[in-house]
């Protein structure tokens, strides 16, 4: 049995931002899956959904739920990002005023999600765009 | 601590989510960023800030958070407060700053939310 669910999330739309990842925690709840992982789950998908909504040109959100693992990968249109090991780097941010006053751009969003997934991998390519595949075992 | 002994050494106001008044809260967080909030074991937690956005709701939702205060007389716009009605999320508003509001609390036995 395998339970995919797919979002779009669209640049600057901080309206909306932050809807995919409560929907993936209510869809998880419903799965029955413990409350340790639902909340692992739910904080690497809601800073993926911001970093899409502050920093991307726009992107997706594929949340796939299968007997032993989820698996959420989040792949956006661009910018991409130069320097990878700078974005993981805890701290730092080119966060603009907007994100700031909505309170993110601390630096932390992408070594947040690291720290939560079980496997994390983070690919990005300037101009082509940034995926990040996530895994949470059961 | 009772929320209830919350809002009242806090002198504050309830916005939304009175029910929850009766909940127990075990810990504290003060702070205006939102993805320093999610790397700390919140649960159950309270959260005050000076933040009166919408992604101030999704943070508490996500990280399973049980309140927000709203500090220095910040009160949200309306949309973000029947937004916290919807949700049935207790939310609060104080005149005391950040700093006098989380001392408060300390002071009468609230800890803080510590890292994971
Ligand atoms: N999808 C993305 N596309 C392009 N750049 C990105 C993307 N995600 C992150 N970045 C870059 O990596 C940096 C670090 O990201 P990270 O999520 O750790 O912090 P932040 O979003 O700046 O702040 P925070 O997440 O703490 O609110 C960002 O400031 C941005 O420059
Ligand atoms: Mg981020």
């Amino acid at each position: 049995m395998n339970y995919k669910l797919a979002f779009e999330v669209e640049r600057g739309d901080f309206e909306t931002a932050g809807d995919a990842s409560r929907k993936i925690k209510r869809t998880l709840q419903q799965l029955g899956i413990s409350n340790k992982i639902i909340r692992k789950v739910s904080i690497a998908g809601y800073e993926g959904e911001m970093n899409l909504a502050i920093h991307s040109l726009g992107g997706t959100i594929l949340l796939t739920v299968a007997e032993k693992e989820i698996d959420l990968t989040i792949e956006d249109r661009g910018p991409g990002i130069q320097d990878l090991s700078l974005a993981m780097t805890e701290g730092w941010s080119t966060a603009g005023d907007e994100a700031r006053r909505m309170g993110f751009g601390a630096g932390m969003g992408l070594p947040n999600m690291q720290k939560n997934a079980d496997h994390f991998q983070i690919d990005s390519k300037v101009g082509v765009g940034t995926k990040i595949a996530m895994k949470f075992f059961l | 601590m009772k929320l209830h002994r919350v809002k009242q050494l806090l002198n504050a106001v309830v916005l939304s989510g009175e029910s929850h008044l009766d909940d127990e809260v075990q810990s504290g967080f003060g702070c205006d960023l939102m993805s320093d909030v999610l790397c700390f074991r919140t649960e159950d937690a309270i959260l005050l800030t000076g933040l009166i956005n919408r992604q101030v709701l999704n943070t508490v939702d996500i990280a399973n958070m049980n309140s927000i205060i709203f500090v220095r007389d910040k009160i949200p716009s309306d949309e973000v407060i029947k937004m916290a009605q919807e949700r049935d999320l207790l939310v609060m508003s104080t005149k005391y700053i950040l700093f006098e509001a989380c001392g408060i609390l300390y002071a009468n036995g609230l800890r803080g939310a510590y890292l994971k």
